[in-house]
């Protein structure tokens, strides 16, 4: 591998890894507020109990974002330095921005709410986690805004003498119709992620507490409703993207030729190419549907495409890499789905506690608890959503190329000069082992926290007596 | 404008090495001045609420360098990449370890926590106080404005010179005080004490080593810090413990200003021709974006610096490092 390629290696590895706990975080979040605001209504302790156990998996998750997301904010200078040049102007003070107005306010609020049990007056110590979920979603909303201008360049012009970009309109970068789509769906995406991982410990831990049924019940309802709502936006990004970029809409589908009412396939054996496929299995006019909204819309093809970009833009491949982009949003969906179906199953099986179905077998008998087979698969329903989240930026990201910002700068131009393959091995390296640890010590905690009854956090008293103020 | 956003950039910086400067401190210090579990434990905790809300200060500073100077941003970063790359994967041990360490029950996983803090809190502030020591020396920046030559030499060289060993001291000095006289006001009891008698000799040091820095230098700021710091270790001595970190975050403030406006308006220096040298305004972003973050400035720091404030006063007690009986 040449450095360039190296260089978005390790942009691509560290990019994902963050966003393994992101939306853990925007997820747990939100769920340790709600947990919370029910407490002070109905004075139930469990839900005190749960909040706590929330709070402590939000604290350990935040920390692995937190960490992993300050290298984000060096990156662009690290190894794209040409690109933060080019497009400083427009990146830089949207960074600054969420760092200032969105950051600052996590960081300190979630400190304020996890240490302030026994300091705030009860309501404004509820108000701060409340804080730190709009935080979250609020870094989110421009975080996405930064990315949505690199899918859909909005509000800034080109420098004739010096050829950088430079903001005209950071309200257009704030309401491009990309960041309108894709903040619904990466959020409920995100509160999928979360479901998964509250279903996975509530289902492990079902035996040791009633609190952990109702967590369990909690994330599989999470899964499911993020999942549905997950679609829906996901439909209506897709049309605004094969408004935009219909290149990458084609890649989606490995779609050559322009055709009207355009099928999808669901899966497909042999080679993607001008060829058919060996086997694929299709349903007729889903993808002109899915693109366009009608089932006889026309969706363009690679090759219209591509003709079109070389006049447009010069000579050069303006294809993406059609299997990664083919696979990666299929196996984003099917991630979805099974995570969903998942979930369904365990509501269904834990609806009730009589069986009114004594004659099916046990796995059959609705609120015959989950038996241990299940058990088994519902651990990994943390899994899906994360995948299903880590394939969608992969395709988002990947099928965009050969462009950093759509249209007006490519990936080969954005790369440091002087940078060297030595240099990014060596840091993909630290890379690689410090995030290994990272993720082990995460793992190993979460499942040290889970197994604590969760009464243990209401009867653990602050150790150290505490005497006069220090100033 | 530009000037205004130098200063917003300079206080950014300084805000955080002042704050983060106290919680890199204390972390190293936290194994040393604390005999056991317990007592490590309190010295960590001083730092619980706050470390996160301090390091959002690197956050904002490096955001606004980015935002205002994306030249600088660009070739600082992409020159100095492997001493940035290793900042970052210091912090990311160091955040974890402090997150992590109360979470568990087993003494062997806190004791571990203890160390993986004090090794990549020490290591931060040594490449932190290196890269400030490159920073006022320069870099071989070229005609094209990109430093050259290429690879491990490039952005390995920079940390071999006298410059940066100065840098790297200076900033250990700083953060041990920092560290001592905050754990001094922060907590009661044996980690108290030994942090007062840890404050005096370090007062003592760092007005030695600043006054040396200052005179191979000829800054009259750092003089200034070497006088704070004697201070600073005087105050410690009579137990007047507010009075000596204050000066001690002043002295580490005055440093930091020092770096920055080490070469008047020349934001980094080249080694190799003082004209090929980045300036301010070569490097600054352009006048409409530099607006917008004045104005998202203006409406939004106010009410960060009012909210930390009220952070700190809400956990304004000290921590007790003495086992009380129940």
């Amino acid at each position: 591998m040449d450095v360039l390629d190296l260089t978005r290696l390790q942009f691509a590895v560290v990019t994902i890894y963050h966003y393994l706990f992101v939306p853990l975080s925007i997820s747990l979040s939100a769920t340790a507020a709600g947990l919370h605001l029910t407490w002070l209504r109905t004075e139930n302790r469990k839900y005190q109990e749960l909040t706590k156990f929330v709070g402590k998996l939000l604290i350990v998750t935040f920390a692995v974002g937190v960490v992993t997301g300050l290298v984000q904010e060096f990156q662009f200078g690290l190894g794209w330095s040409a690109f933060a040049k080019f497009y400083g102007d427009v990146f830089g003070p949207t960074l600054a921005i969420e760092g200032m107005l969105a950051f600052f306010l996590e960081a300190t609020f979630l400190a304020l709410w996890y240490f302030g049990w026994e300091r705030l007056p009860r309501k404004l110590h509820a108000a701060t986690i409340v804080v730190v979920a709009a935080g979250t979603l609020l870094s989110a909303y421009i975080i996405l805004a930064a990315n949505s201008f690199m899918q859909n360049p909005v509000g800034y012009e080109l420098d004739a003498t010096t050829g950088r970009a430079h903001l005209t309109s950071f309200s257009a970068l704030m309401t491009n119709e990309v960041v309108l789509a894709a903040f619904p769906h990466t959020m409920a995406g995100a509160a999928m992620a979360g479901g998964g991982l509250l279903l996975a410990i509530g289902v492990w831990r079902l035996a040791a507490d009633t609190g952990f049924r109702t967590l369990a019940r909690l994330g599989a309802w999470l899964t499911l409703i993020g999942g549905a709502l997950t679609a829906l936006t996901g439909d209506h990004l897709g049309k605004v993207m094969t408004a935009v970029q219909p290149m990458k809409m084609a890649a989606a589908e490995a779609l050559y030729s322009t055709t009207t009412g355009a099928p999808f396939s669901v899966f497909a054996l042999g080679k993607l190419g001008h060829e058919k496929p060996f086997l694929t299995i299709e349903v007729p006019r889903l993808l002109s549907f899915l693109g366009t909204g009608s089932f006889d819309g026309t969706v363009q093809g690679i090759d219209d495409l591509q003709a079109q970009y070389v006049a447009q833009y010069g000579p050069g491949s303006y294809v993406p890499m059609i299997p990664v982009a083919f696979w990666t949003f299929r196996l984003m969906m099917g991630a979805g789905i099974a995570g969903m179906v998942l979930a369904a199953y365990y509501l269904w099986a834990s609806a009730g506690k009589k069986s009114r179905l004594p004659l099916l077998p046990a796995f059959l008998q609705r609120g015959a608890g989950v038996p241990g087979w299940a058990k088994r698969i519902l651990l990994l329903s943390p899994l899906l959503p994360a995948a299903a989240n880590t394939f969608g930026w992969i395709f988002t990201e990947t099928a965009r190329q050969p462009w950093l910002a759509f249209g007006i700068s490519k990936v080969a131009d954005g790369i440091s000069p002087g940078l060297t393959s030595a240099e990014v091995i060596a840091s993909l390296a630290g890379f690689t082992l410090v995030y290994g640890l990272l993720a082990i010590a995460w793992y190993k905690l979460v499942v040290h926290l889970s197994k604590k009854p969760l009464t243990s956090e209401i009867l653990d008293k602050s150790p150290a007596a505490e005497p006069a103020p220090a100033y | 404008m530009i000037t205004f956003w130098f200063a917003i950039l300079v206080l950014a910086w300084v805000l955080y090495f002042v704050l983060e400067g106290f919680d890199f401190g204390v972390g190293l210090l936290a194994p040393f001045l604390g005999r056991d579990e317990h007592e490590r434990g309190a010295a960590i905790r001083t730092i619980g609420p706050f470390w996160d809300g301090n390091e959002v200060w690197l956050v904002a500073a490096i955001g606004v360098t980015f935002a205002a100077f994306p030249d600088w941003y660009a070739v600082l970063l992409s020159a100095l990449y492997l001493p940035m790359v290793g900042i970052l994967l210091l912090l990311a041990i160091r955040g974890v370890a402090l997150e992590f360490r109360g979470k568990h029950d087993s003494p062997a996983w806190r004791r571990r926590c203890d160390w993986l803090l004090a090794g990549s809190s020490a290591g931060v502030v040594l490449l932190w106080g290196a890269q400030l020591g490159v920073f006022v020396h320069g870099l071989a920046l070229g005609a094209d404005g990109t430093v050259i030559g290429n690879g491990l030499g490039r952005s390995l060289a920079p940390l071999l010179t006298p410059a940066a060993g100065l840098g790297a001291l200076a900033g250990l000095l700083g953060t041990v005080l920092l560290g001592a006289t905050f754990l001094a006001l922060r907590t009661t009891g044996p980690v108290r004490r030994r942090a007062v008698a840890l404050a005096r000799h370090a007062g003592n040091a760092g007005t030695v080593g600043l006054l040396l820095a200052g005179v191979a230098t000829g800054s009259r700021l750092t003089l200034v810090a070497a006088v704070l710091c004697f201070i600073a270790g005087m105050l410690a001595r009579q137990g007047r413990e507010g009075g000596a970190f204050a000066a001690t975050a002043l002295g580490v403030a005055g440093a930091v200003l020092a770096v920055f406006t080490a070469h008047g308006s020349v934001v980094l220096r080249s080694t190799l021709d003082p004209l090929w040298s980045l300036t301010r305004s070569e490097a600054a972003a352009s006048p409409s974006s530099l607006k917008l973050i004045t104005v998202a400035g203006v409406l939004i720091l106010p009410g960060v610096l009012a909210y930390q404030a009220w952070s700190y006063w809400v956990f304004r007690r000290r921590i007790a490092s003495e086992r009380i009986p129940s």
